[in-house]
């Protein structure tokens, strides 16, 4: 049983990674090779795809634009979104289960519906092509999922422990910092990386909101392949380089994230 | 405001959504909602009977454009009277 | 657990409410009012509700709904027997269960138009491992030629992309249930089917609900992925809902139709994603 558990999971496992290993590989190759048939190796092993990206600066401020957005979203999402979810897990009050769906709807409605809108309200407000904007705009998604997630945490933390807290003589922003928060590490570390993996795969929004500034390096990607026929080798090297960050960030929570899954809460 | 492209229907309609959310908050604050059984299969409040009828209209709507030539004031009557049944005995 | 009754609790919710109501609530009421006008450039006329009627008439986007459902049913048919299959099989603890929770985070963190440009490449007959592979094996493929092929390659895409999220959601689920259930299940020799079914399944419902909300919404609003595999094509093959709106707001400015098609989308979405709610919360108050 348990060997046939392993075998299985291994296909499935060499199924994920192939495709990773076929781009990364790519990335190592120059385009006469990559054109001139198929290998699993690369003969030559070259850096120049990467070069040409550390190289060029429409290339590299892309990573730092979309790096900077991101980081935006997090810190702003996390603000907002910790009192919110504590206040649904912990009250009730006037129209709480209305205004949650409601929160969900807008994590559940596709942007290109509000793609032209968009464009125009944040032009009209001075946000078109700021990382801010960018930020503002995927808050929209990330919000409501981030007080989804955090309010299943902070539910499974035992009402007492606030009654205890406050009868000692916190307040209650000193009781959220100090005691609240550090509880559900594990929760705040599921919902961060939640909170990235979706505004550092959005493309839509990020393309229509900006134009130079704040370029998000997938639209680089994007343009560079409808400009000049396709430059296979500089298109995974950019492949891979956009998936280093998210390896980055899991390698930090790897253990919240194992832990927050293991308490069967996300 | 002018790149919103505000019309007369349009701005009536979204002053009629927040006068019914409007009187929805008073009437909560003056008699709060106790959940009920009624023929909808699920156990619903003012609120969850609110926006089923405000939901279903819609669709009423879009039905009534799509499949026939009718005037508005059809579904629109359609609407107004299944709003009421649903308030009711939701 | 008790609830305590408070309206205060508001203000911890209003800078939530504020921001999100920011980039939700006016744009969808300017969609609104794209949906009633004509507009070119400056001028606009009312118009009523033709451009609904149009929309709703329209052959072409009633296929790419069609489609649409046909792909969100048949993405949640195959993601999420094969999720909880992989959940099944996942170590329960110890070093290579972190290890294999890495593993299958990573396709969620590979940005959507990368997704699309690795299977653009890895479908590929001449420089991909997977196009190259089929021809060898005496399969005609060819992605961005034949309509089903390019089905076929989004389809296995998707399950690529984002089968990891129903696994990791029924991990976490199946981490919740006490050991105490599968001692009993052991001494009453219960089969693994049954185990399966009578105490393993029903711990799952709550976490499956939010991977069938997610994966269905997600699914039913899919845009960079197929635009950057195939474009939409080959002719409309792969043209999904958002995709074919994009094309009418952006690519061809034709504001009011898609504002009628727009508010239509969103109806849609509202009507299901409260469905799922509903049958979220209330499975849990039982």
């Amino acid at each position: 049983m348990n060997k046939k558990k392993t075998l299985g999971l291994s296909v499935y496992i060499i199924f994920l990674l192939l495709p990773i290993y076929w781009l990364l590989m790519m990335s190592f190759k120059s385009n006469s090779e990559i054109l001139g048939g198929l290998s699993f190796w690369p003969d030559t092993f070259t850096f120049d795809n990467y070069m040409t990206i550390f190289t060029d600066p429409t290339w590299y401020t892309g990573y730092l634009n979309s790096i900077y957005y991101v980081a935006l979203n997090m810190i702003i999402t996390l603000t907002v979104a910790l009192p919110a979810a504590y206040a649904f897990s912990r009250y009730n009050f006037m129209g709480d289960k209305h205004l949650f769906f409601w929160l969900l709807t807008n994590r559940m409605s596709p942007p290109a519906v509000f793609l032209l809108p968009f464009f125009q309200l944040y032009s009209s407000v001075g946000l078109f092509d700021t990382h801010i904007g960018v930020a503002l705009a995927h808050c929209l998604f990330n919000v409501p999922l981030a007080v989804w997630i955090l309010e299943g945490f902070m539910s499974g933390v035992p009402r007492e422990i606030d009654e205890t807290a406050y009868i000692d003589g916190y307040t209650f922003p000193k009781f959220f910092a100090k005691i609240f928060l550090p509880l559900i590490r594990s929760g705040i570390g599921v919902t961060a990386f939640f909170i990235f993996m979706f505004s550092w795969v959005e493309l839509l929004l990020a393309r229509t909101l900006t134009s130079v500034d704040a370029k998000p390096i997938a639209a680089v990607m994007t343009r560079t392949v409808s400009a000049s026929g396709i430059d296979w080798g500089v298109l995974a090297a950019a492949g891979v380089l956009t998936i280093l960050p998210g390896v980055v960030v899991i390698w930090f929570v790897r253990n919240h994230v194992a832990k927050g899954f293991a308490l069967g809460r996300v | 405001m002018e790149w919103m492209a505000w019309t007369t229907p349009s701005a009536l309609f979204f002053v009629g959504i927040g006068c019914i959310i409007l009187t929805m908050v008073c009437w909560e604050i003056v008699s709060p909602t106790v959940a009920s059984k009624g023929f909808l299969p699920i156990i619903t409040t003012r609120g969850d009977r609110i926006f089923i009828s405000l939901l279903s209209a819609a669709f009423i709507h879009l039905g009534f454009i799509g499949l026939t030539m009718l005037p508005l004031s059809v579904p629109l009557t359609i609407a107004i009277i299944w709003l009421f049944i649903v308030m009711k005995w939701g | 657990m008790k609830k305590t009754k408070s309206n205060k609790a508001w203000f911890l919710v209003l800078p939530v409410f504020i921001l999100v109501a920011f980039s939700a609530i006016v744009p969808l009421m300017t969609v609104v009012n794209y949906s009633i006008q004509d507009i070119f450039g400056a001028t606009r006329y009312f118009v009523g509700v033709e451009w609904y009627r149009e929309i709703l008439n329209n052959s072409r986007l009633q296929d790419s709904l069609v489609r649409q459902f046909v792909f969100s049913g048949s993405v949640l048919l195959i993601e999420v027997p094969l999720g909880i299959a992989v959940a099944l099989m996942m170590p329960k603890a110890g070093k290579w269960s972190v290890v294999t929770l890495l593993v299958l985070a990573l396709p969620l963190l590979v940005p959507l138009n990368v997704v699309g440009t690795i299977w653009q490449i890895f479908g590929r007959a001449d420089i991909g491992l997977f196009g190259w592979g089929l021809n060898a094996l005496g399969m005609d493929y060819n992605y961005a030629a034949n309509p089903m092929d390019a089905w076929f390659t989004v389809l296995l895409m998707d399950v690529w992309h984002w089968t990891s999220l129903i696994a990791l959601l029924c991990y976490s689920g199946l981490r919740a249930i006490p050991d105490a259930y599968y001692q009993a299940a052991s001494i009453d020799r219960a089969s693994n089917w049954a185990v399966f079914r009578y105490i393993q399944l029903p711990k799952l419902k709550s976490v499956l609900l939010i991977g069938v909300l997610l994966r269905f919404m997600d699914s039913f609003m899919i845009y960079t992925e197929p635009f950057v595999l195939t474009g939409g094509g080959p002719g409309n093959s792969t043209t999904f809902l958002s995709q074919a709106l994009t094309k009418m707001a952006v690519g061809q400015f034709d504001i009011g139709p898609a504002g009628a098609f727009s508010i239509i989308y969103f109806l849609i979405i509202l009507l299901v994603s409260w469905l799922f709610y509903t049958a979220m919360t209330h499975g849990d108050s039982k």
